[in-house]
């Protein structure tokens, strides 16, 4: 009824391939953005902010670049906490040997880091494929592990292994209210999941997209290997690289090496299998999911008055989420994202089945 | 895809977002004369059988409070848990989750793990709430002039460690005996293992023995390589800094591979009944330190059976009362207490402080041995005695051996602040240039 397209008549190339083709998603679409940089601020609490929803931004950003390397290119990455923590102590070596730079710069930078590094632990692909290559990317997942705890000087010689950030200054403006984060962060994702959007839809997607779909015939039409691979593993890597950063600086302000560990990189693949592969909504679906749903199952018991034990409600938070994740996956195996899209189908044909 | 799936789909989501609404929506009533007090506690996951006793002490102390004595000075004692998996980014959430409860918001946090209180350090001083890190946290924080808002009471790792070199100078015969020994540092591999690792260099450098690094990868319920190692380099002592199930496992493959227990020592959280019970009869003769006080009853275990357990009030199980971890948990959380009491006696009896006012007294915070007795603690703690500079109070530490079945007190260091101070003076003064710090001076400090 009101998901309906008729009437919509498209009359010129440009029209029909925009962004969001249909007015209500564009409508709709601006007055999410809108109402997070507006309403979001006014409403939100504190805690909300720096316990929800800026690291669910971070991990979104994580999320995208892992979807497009898994879920665009085909090439299956278990390092990608590993290239966050690339990100991170490129940013913070940058900002404490270079303190003059400008923060958005240092971001730019711990992303390309992150890059250079991706493609480097990404040139096995060329050669290796599928679960041979993920075993490949976990040995680049475990050299940055031991690398952040070894190697003194990533960490300034901090005795602990841990090293804290100094707020961030952007032109004058200091970082410190959890609302000023919120919208940097906020700032970043939209950039970025513009950027992955219209990168997803030139031709460099496509030679991703031909590349995961069958890389003989894709090499046969005239796609390289090399580049298509490649580049996917950059552009990942350089996201990763940024939401490590945002996540070390932004979010957490003082790390140990394990805040990029394994289990960041399996939450993050996590995400993307639950949110959908080789969709850019379903990692924001994804990234909510695994971030704050165990948190929200945690508060559940008590905010309906149900007075339960500490490690009762850690336990039934534990099995009702990998409850909710086998579920999913059962009704749905391409994930939220697909739930998603069958849900505005449904709505744009209501109220007829079909 | 079938035309049928959305409907209950559609249900569940509505159920999600209803679920959602009420978390959000759900804000606690606070009443004036009320005190709240945070409670981060991990009761599952790998570190669960030591957090659990250490969280029980922390919460039958509260509850003692508020029946025997109705709080402090009439302002009820009301808490809450959260689960934190001694996770840093879930004790992060839980930090958020409950700094701003109650009508002053939380008095002070006890993170219950080192490298929260590391990411707690930097979040502190702008919610203006202190850390109290019994025994844990920041080694450099004992240095208050810098680390306004933390306080590793009674102790820190570097007076573990220097407590440590001074017991084995002592059964070697002297510190110059410990030349040319070797010593290897069996640690869990995080910023709480990391701790030790400057003292104990700068031990190996001033008294001529060789310090072994070896690191065991959290949680440590693998350690084969990890022993292998320490035969092959055959120390003469091994240092076990470990916490949850590490401890029992490094006592396991320590018997596997024959290390003799005697020559094994650990940390205070590498000392307690969790870490030996299993291993029983082959942890025989093993030692660790202690903060002051290890197992067995006192004159305020006593109130905490009357006024608490037969009360059906306990929070775990009775045979649990006067373990060497619940004794700690109730040792922190009666330096909790007291420093609001004593932060009302300046800011007004009666009323519910701030972190602010609650900071303010922990660093004034002096407990002489007659405030002890009357509190039941006198034969567990030496007084306690903090200052602007110093918010240690007291470094002493017991050795503790275990017999097989129990744990048997022995002697009572006390750490040399000689070397200590200056360390962590110099580690501070880094920490506040990379910072852009201002130490605080004498005259701030009386304000």
């Amino acid at each position: 009824m009101l998901y309906r397209e008729n009437g919509q008549f498209k009359t010129s190339y440009s029209a029909d391939q925009q962004l969001l083709p249909i007015a209500q998603d564009r409508w709709l679409m601006i007055a999410l953005v809108a109402s997070s940089f507006i309403a979001v601020p006014l409403v939100a609490s504190d805690y909300t902010l720096r316990a929800l929803i800026i690291p669910f931004l971070i991990l979104a950003i994580a999320a995208i670049g892992l979807n497009i390397l898994v879920g665009y290119c085909g090439q299956i990455s278990l390092g990608s906490a590993g290239l966050m923590g690339v990100g991170a102590y490129v940013a913070f070596n940058l900002t404490l040997r270079v303190p003059q730079l400008n923060f958005l710069l240092v971001l730019l930078l711990s992303g390309a880091g992150a890059a250079l590094v991706g493609i480097a632990f990404g040139t096995p692909s060329l050669r290796i494929k599928g679960l041979y290559l993920a075993v490949a990317t976990l040995a680049a997942q475990f050299f940055l592990d031991w690398a952040f705890v070894r190697v003194r000087w990533f960490t300034a010689d901090s005795p602990s292994g841990s090293v804290s950030t100094n707020p961030i200054e952007l032109l004058g403006w200091t970082l410190d209210r959890p609302v000023d984060k919120y919208l940097l962060v906020l700032g970043l994702v939209c950039l970025l999941t513009l950027a992955a959007k219209n990168l997803t839809r030139s031709h460099i997607g496509r030679a991703w997209m031909a590349t995961r779909d069958m890389d003989v015939a894709a090499e046969i039409i005239g796609v390289r290997p090399l580049t298509a691979k490649l580049t996917a593993f950059a552009v990942s890597s350089f996201y990763a690289g940024v939401a490590g950063a945002l996540w070390g600086f932004v979010h957490l302000g003082s790390w140990e090496p394990a805040a990029f560990g394994l289990v960041m990189s399996l939450n993050v693949l996590f995400m993307i299998i639950i949110g959908g592969l080789g969709s850019i909504i379903g990692s924001f679906f994804g990234a909510a999911f695994i971030v704050v749903l165990p948190v929200l199952l945690n508060r559940l018991p008590a905010a309906v008055g149900i007075d339960l034990s500490t490690a009762m409600r850690s336990h039934l938070e534990s099995m009702i989420f990998g409850g909710l994740i086998v579920l999913f996956l059962a009704i749905e195996p391409l994930g939220l994202a697909r739930l998603w899209a069958i849900g505005k189908q449904k709505l744009r044909v209501w109220p007829f089945p079909h | 895809m079938k035309a049928t799936t959305p409907y209950w789909m559609v249900w569940m989501a509505t159920a999600c977002a209803a679920g959602l609404a009420t978390v959000v929506a759900a804000e606690d009533a606070t009443t004036a004369k009320e005190q709240f007090i945070p409670l981060l506690v991990y009761r599952t996951g790998p570190y669960a059988p030591n957090g659990t006793p250490w969280a029980n002490g922390k919460l039958d102390y509260l509850k003692l409070i508020n029946a025997r004595d109705g709080g402090v000075n009439g302002v009820k004692l009301t808490y809450e848990e959260c689960e934190t998996e001694y996770k840093t980014d879930r004790g992060v959430e839980c930090y958020e989750r409950l700094k701003g409860k109650g009508p002053t918001g939380a008095a002070l946090f006890d993170p219950q793990s080192t490298g929260i209180t590391f990411a707690l350090t930097e979040r502190a001083p702008v919610d203006k709430i202190p850390l109290i890190t019994v025994g844990y946290g920041r080694s450099e924080s004992q240095d208050g002039d810098v680390f306004m808002w933390n306080f590793p009471l009674l102790g820190t790792y570097w007076t573990a460690s220097d407590v440590l070199m001074q017991h084995i100078a002592k059964k070697e015969g002297g510190f110059d005996k410990l030349k040319g020994k070797k010593i290897a540092l069996v640690f869990h591999d995080s910023p709480f293992g990391r701790e030790p690792i400057p003292m104990l260099e700068e031990g190996a450098r001033t008294r001529g023995f060789e310090l072994i690094k070896i690191p065991v990868t959290p949680p440590g319920v693998e350690q084969k390589s990890v022993w292998l190692q320490v035969r092959q380099q055959h120390p003469d002592y091994v240092f076990l800094w470990g916490w949850g199930v590490m401890n029992s496992t490094a006592l396991k493959e320590a018997q596997a591979t024959a290390f003799p227990r005697d020559h094994m020592l650990g940390v205070w959280w590498s000392g307690a009944e969790p870490d030996v019970k299993d291993v029983g009869e082959g942890a025989k003769g093993y030692s660790a330190l202690t903060i002051q006080y290890g197992a067995g009853l006192s004159k305020v275990h006593q109130d905490i059976f009357k006024y608490v357990h037969d009360k059906g009030q306990g929070t775990g199980p009775r045979e649990e009362v006067g373990t060497v971890l619940y004794n700690r948990g109730m040792l922190i959380q009666m330096l909790s207490v007291e420093a609001i009491r004593r932060a009302q006696e300046r800011f007004g009896k009666g009323k519910p402080m701030t972190g602010e006012q609650v900071r303010w007294a922990l660093e004034n915070l002096n407990l002489d041995q007659k405030r002890l007795d009357a509190l039941g603690f006198g034969e567990m703690l030496k007084p306690v005695r903090t200052s602007c500079v110093d918010h240690v109070g007291a470094s002493y530490a017991r050795i503790q051996t275990w017999d097989g079945r129990q744990w048997v007190a022995g002697e009572l260091y006390e750490a040399n602040q000689q070397i200590i101070t200056p360390m962590a003076r110099s580690a501070a003064e880094a920490y506040a240039a990379s910072k852009k710090i201002t130490p605080r001076t004498p005259q701030d400090c009386r304000a």
